[in-house]
């Protein structure tokens, strides 16, 4: 069956999404993305919507669940890359993912979610931005 | 006047995005801007969803239209499904019938010039949502 890879950077999952999904698909992602995150104690998602021509209300509640699930798991998420025409859409639309995080890029959405990491313990890891 | 008119099924979820396919490329190939083209494509999504779930399925028909030297693309969201007995509830934000958002009808209505529904219980739903560029 289709899925969309889940692939994990340390503490933090990332997920990019590159297909035009359909409903089932983006619901599997849904459901991908907790197990894992409770699998690998993850303490972070970042999805990277980069390549997404349209987000409609469906995938757009999926975003929002994800985050709060990602919530309750103990993770943050942080949505990067949404197209500006994308974003006056869904604002237009009626949905303005209140409680989702978001950056401009992947790098930005990292930096992100490590200092959300890092206002706990301090973060021993050397990677540079 | 009406130039070019054609349908496509919508009997299963892999449909609606065909559905977005087709509207991407018509909205293309008559130069929509970036913005106007995702709306468009957007409110097909929505409405080709509701008459796959709500209606049962249906059919999306398009037409592309010439008004003097103004160009736009015209959509019907066709169904014969059980119909929507109190639209004045189902165009409300926030409102559903089913498992979603209740933002389908409305947002698509925001996402258009304009927007027409027809419908009634037991007679199916035909909504018809027109851009122009």
């Amino acid at each position: 069956m289709e899925r969309i890879p889940i692939l994990r950077m340390g503490e933090f999952l990332l997920v990019t999404i590159q297909v035009d999904m359909h409903d089932k698909l983006a619901l599997s992602l849904q459901d991908d993305l907790t197990s894992e995150i409770q699998r690998r104690e993850a303490k972070g998602v970042l999805i990277d919507i980069s390549a997404l021509e349209m987000v409609d209300s469906f995938i757009g509640r999926m975003i929002s669940n994800i985050s709060s699930m990602a919530r309750i798991l103990d993770a943050r998420t942080v949505v990067v890359g949404m197209r500006p025409a994308v974003a006056i859409t869904l604002v237009e639309l009626g949905l303005s993912l209140t409680g989702v995080d978001t950056a401009l890029d992947v790098e930005r959405g990292m930096r992100l979610l490590r200092s959300h990491l890092g206002s706990g313990d301090a973060a021993d890891d050397d990677h540079d931005v | 006047m009406t130039i070019t008119t054609s349908e496509l099924a919508l009997r299963q979820e892999q449909d609606i995005v065909l559905a977005r396919q087709q509207v991407r490329t018509l909205t293309q190939q008559l130069g929509f801007g970036i913005v106007d083209q995702t709306k468009m494509v957007t409110a097909a999504s929505e409405l080709a969803r509701n008459a796959l779930i709500y209606g049962g399925g249906g059919v999306m028909r398009w037409e592309v239209l010439l008004d003097g030297l103004r160009k736009g693309l015209r959509l019907h969201f066709i169904d014969e499904g059980p119909g929507i007995p109190d639209l004045g509830l189902a165009m409300t934000d926030g409102w559903t019938s089913g498992s979603g958002m209740g933002l389908g009808l409305s947002g698509a209505k925001r996402l258009v010039n304009e927007f027409e529904i027809d419908t009634a219980a037991g007679r199916g739903t035909r909504v018809t949502i027109t851009r122009w560029k």
